[in-house]
């Protein structure tokens, strides 16, 4: 029993999932009926659970192309620009068009935007592994490049499109559920088939591990590096068109403005180490919901809205503080201690070692 | 090395050595960034009337004040092989404090002697966080950035205008250094701070210790140097500075604002690394960062003499210059194995 919950709690997800509980049942307290879904006379499901599931998909498609560049021991900061360039794009081509309505013209307009996404991307990927630039400086240069080529692309406006086909992929449903939500999943279930079912994703921790010996064993970096790199920003390009077409208008100052922080973050608190190495998708599905949770919890408790970041900022020492190797040593020691003074028979049991 | 086909002529060997010099990871990037601010500025005096003086310069100095503070704190934790992205909200939280105690009547001296113990005391808070809960920099001085802006959010929503008469003193004094020169007190505080560090890490324990937990911290530890002590500090000390270059901006704008400096922390980190120092700690001088910032600074003063670019410009023009300097250092230290 003492064993079983032991390695509960040296889980890696224990803590984080712990905070994800804490901030629904916040939310029940506050509000009776949270976690409530009903089915409205469109038939479109509808409950805040929904509304978290909806408004978190584009943090949880970066934080997914994030998990695979981070685990190479890498970083993407460009993230936030690449969706004020997708979202710039795909609003300057549907304006630009005479029939901004069909079909075909916001399949164009998505098209160009995700191809530009893939140069850009490949660009980083050129950056870290051809010329061996710190990843996080490589990025760093499209993140504040893009911000200025997204104002060049919007010529400094703001663009405010009618579509119904493009705001369909913000706002739209399917079968009652948010379209966003499901092309989160559609490439949170692709990209984990695609790296555990294969060796990929082993291949791209042994890279994160130890640079040097799996090139020794004859792992081609290079060519995982761009994978990872161009993957990342094709996801950021979705999350941007996502966004944008929420908001019917793309902002080059302010589309995806600090996502990438959220996206790290989410990752982090999922438990991948920014050291690279091993990752795990179910651990960042984890962390985007505690974060998309969070700013949700800051509206139906009452938080002042001034006071969300002080709130973020909270949550967010509270997690890594909790997972950090020293409060799990922590732990274990007075585990051992209690369960020895509880004359166990078998005191080493408790221990969890790691 | 590329020597001449003369090898034993004295030109050779000190075409020998400049070449050392300029592809050494210590002092090449430096160079090349002095070399290459040498060129710009050439470029806008032959372009624009009126840009080759020392006015254009004492103007930077003057406008960049507090960036140069932000990029002197920014290279002790970036030396020491972290990063610190709180400095812009820290910078913010800190002219909302002067401006929100001065409204109610607190004595200005006392102000800014609190600010500087808040914003190190938050640099103390990270650093433990960092080096007993072993959280990685990028991440929990994120989190310290979240809290300042939080906290800012807080104390004022609006922009708070300070008409104490000390800040304003110090935001109307010019100090002339001669025919039309003149530069601002700020100014000098950013000099004898810079110059503080330069001794700091040059000629002192801590600062010997700094470089050395950036070139490996391991060895470090081993070598029996503070370590632990030394990694908290760096972070102690950029939140000082930051703590600084928020009293100094206050000076120049004479009000706090919760959105003050939102992306300073990325100019900051620009500013180190086209100043040379390496991301990855070890290398490195505070003397190219301030370098650093007058690049940025002289890139926004050609963009504003050219007159028809628009802004956005600006921060296409930072990247590429980022990736030229980036790709430049690249090229020349890795030329030497």
């Amino acid at each position: 029993m003492k064993n079983a919950v032991g390695r509960a709690v040296a889980h890696r997800l224990f803590w984080p999932l712990v905070m994800l509980v804490v901030l629904l049942a916040i939310n029940v307290v506050a509000v009776p009926g949270f976690l409530s879904i009903t089915v409205n006379n469109e038939g479109h499901l509808f409950g805040s659970v929904i509304d978290i599931l909806r408004n978190g998909a584009p943090t949880l498609m970066i934080a997914v192309g994030m998990t695979l560049v981070i685990a190479t021991r890498g970083i993407d900061l460009s993230v936030g620009s690449l969706c004020a360039i997708a979202g710039a794009m795909a609003c300057s081509i549907i304006l630009g068009s005479p029939t901004p309505n069909a079909v075909g013209t916001v399949t164009v307009a998505v098209l160009v935007a995700l191809a530009l996404a893939l140069v850009l991307g490949l660009w980083n990927g050129f950056l870290v592994s051809v010329l061996g630039i710190q990843p996080i400086i490589a990025t760093l240069i499209l993140m504040t490049a893009g911000r200025g080529i997204a104002m060049l692309i919007t010529e400094g406006q703001i663009l405010t499109v009618q579509s119904d086909p493009f705001k369909f992929l913000g706002s739209g449903f399917i079968v009652g559920i948010p379209v966003a939500t499901i092309v989160a999943a559609v490439i949170l279930a692709l990209v984990a088939l695609l790296t555990r079912r294969t060796a990929l994703g082993l291949l791209i921790e042994s890279v994160g591990i130890n640079p040097e010996a799996s090139r020794q064993a004859g792992v081609r970096a290079r060519g995982l590096l761009f994978t990872v790199y161009a993957l990342s920003a094709v996801l950021a390009a979705i999350a941007g068109l996502i966004l944008t077409s929420n908001q019917t208008a793309a902002d080059a100052n302010n589309t995806g403005l600090f996502i990438e922080l959220d996206a790290i973050l989410a990752v982090v608190i999922g438990g991948t180490s920014l050291n690279g190495g091993r990752y795990s998708l179910t651990g960042t599905l984890v962390g985007a919901l505690v974060i998309q949770t969070l700013v949700t919890t800051v509206y139906t408790v009452g938080i002042p809205p001034i006071a969300t970041m002080v709130f973020k900022a909270a949550v967010v020492t509270a997690v890594c503080l909790l997972q950090s190797p020293t409060t799990a040593a922590a732990l274990a020691r007075w585990r051992t201690r209690s369960a020895s003074r509880a004359a166990s028979p078998r005191p080493g049991e408790a221990v969890v070692s790691r | 090395m590329t020597t001449m086909s003369v090898p034993a002529s004295r030109l050779g060997r000190a075409w020998a050595r400049t070449v050392d010099v300029f592809t050494s990871p210590k002092s090449g990037p430096v160079l090349v960034t002095a070399v290459l601010f040498l060129l710009m500025f050439t470029a806008g005096g032959v372009r624009y009337r009126g840009f080759f003086s020392a006015a254009t310069i004492l103007n930077l100095l003057v406008s960049y004040s507090y960036l140069i503070v932000l990029a002197v704190g920014m290279s002790f934790v970036i030396i020491s092989g972290g990063i610190d992205l709180s400095v812009g909200a820290v910078l913010a939280l800190s002219t909302i404090i002067a401006a929100k105690l001065l409204q109610l009547g607190w004595n200005p001296i006392l102000v800014m002697v609190l600010i500087l113990v808040a914003t190190s005391t938050l640099g103390l808070l990270v650093g433990l966080m960092i080096h007993v809960f072993e959280v990685q920099p990028f991440i929990a001085t994120l989190a310290a950035m979240f809290l300042a802006r939080g906290l800012c959010y807080i104390i004022a929503k609006e922009s708070i205008s300070i008409t104490d008469p000390v800040f304003a003193w110090m935001a109307k004094t010019r100090i002339v250094l001669g025919y039309r020169m003149s530069v601002t007190p700020s100014v000098i505080i950013a000099l004898v701070v810079l110059a503080i560090a330069v001794w700091v890490l040059q000629y002192t324990r801590f600062g010997r210790t700094t470089y050395a937990i950036g070139g490996g911290e391991q060895s470090g530890m081993l070598m029996g140097l503070p370590t632990s002590r030394t990694k908290v500090l760096v972070y102690v000390v950029s939140g000082f500075c930051s703590g600084l270059a928020g009293i100094l901006y206050s000076f120049y704008t004479l009000s706090g604002y919760a959105l003050t400096g939102v992306g300073t922390e990325l100019d900051a980190i620009a500013a180190v690394v086209i100043g040379g120092t390496l991301l990855t700690g070890g290398y490195g001088f505070v003397l190219g960062s301030a370098l650093g910032v007058l690049v940025l600074g002289l890139i926004q003063t050609i963009i504003t003499f050219e007159g028809t670019l628009s802004s956005w410009w600006t921060k296409i023009f930072i990247g590429a210059l980022l990736l030229v300097f980036i790709i430049l250092q690249k090229v020349l230290t890795s030329r030497r194995t």
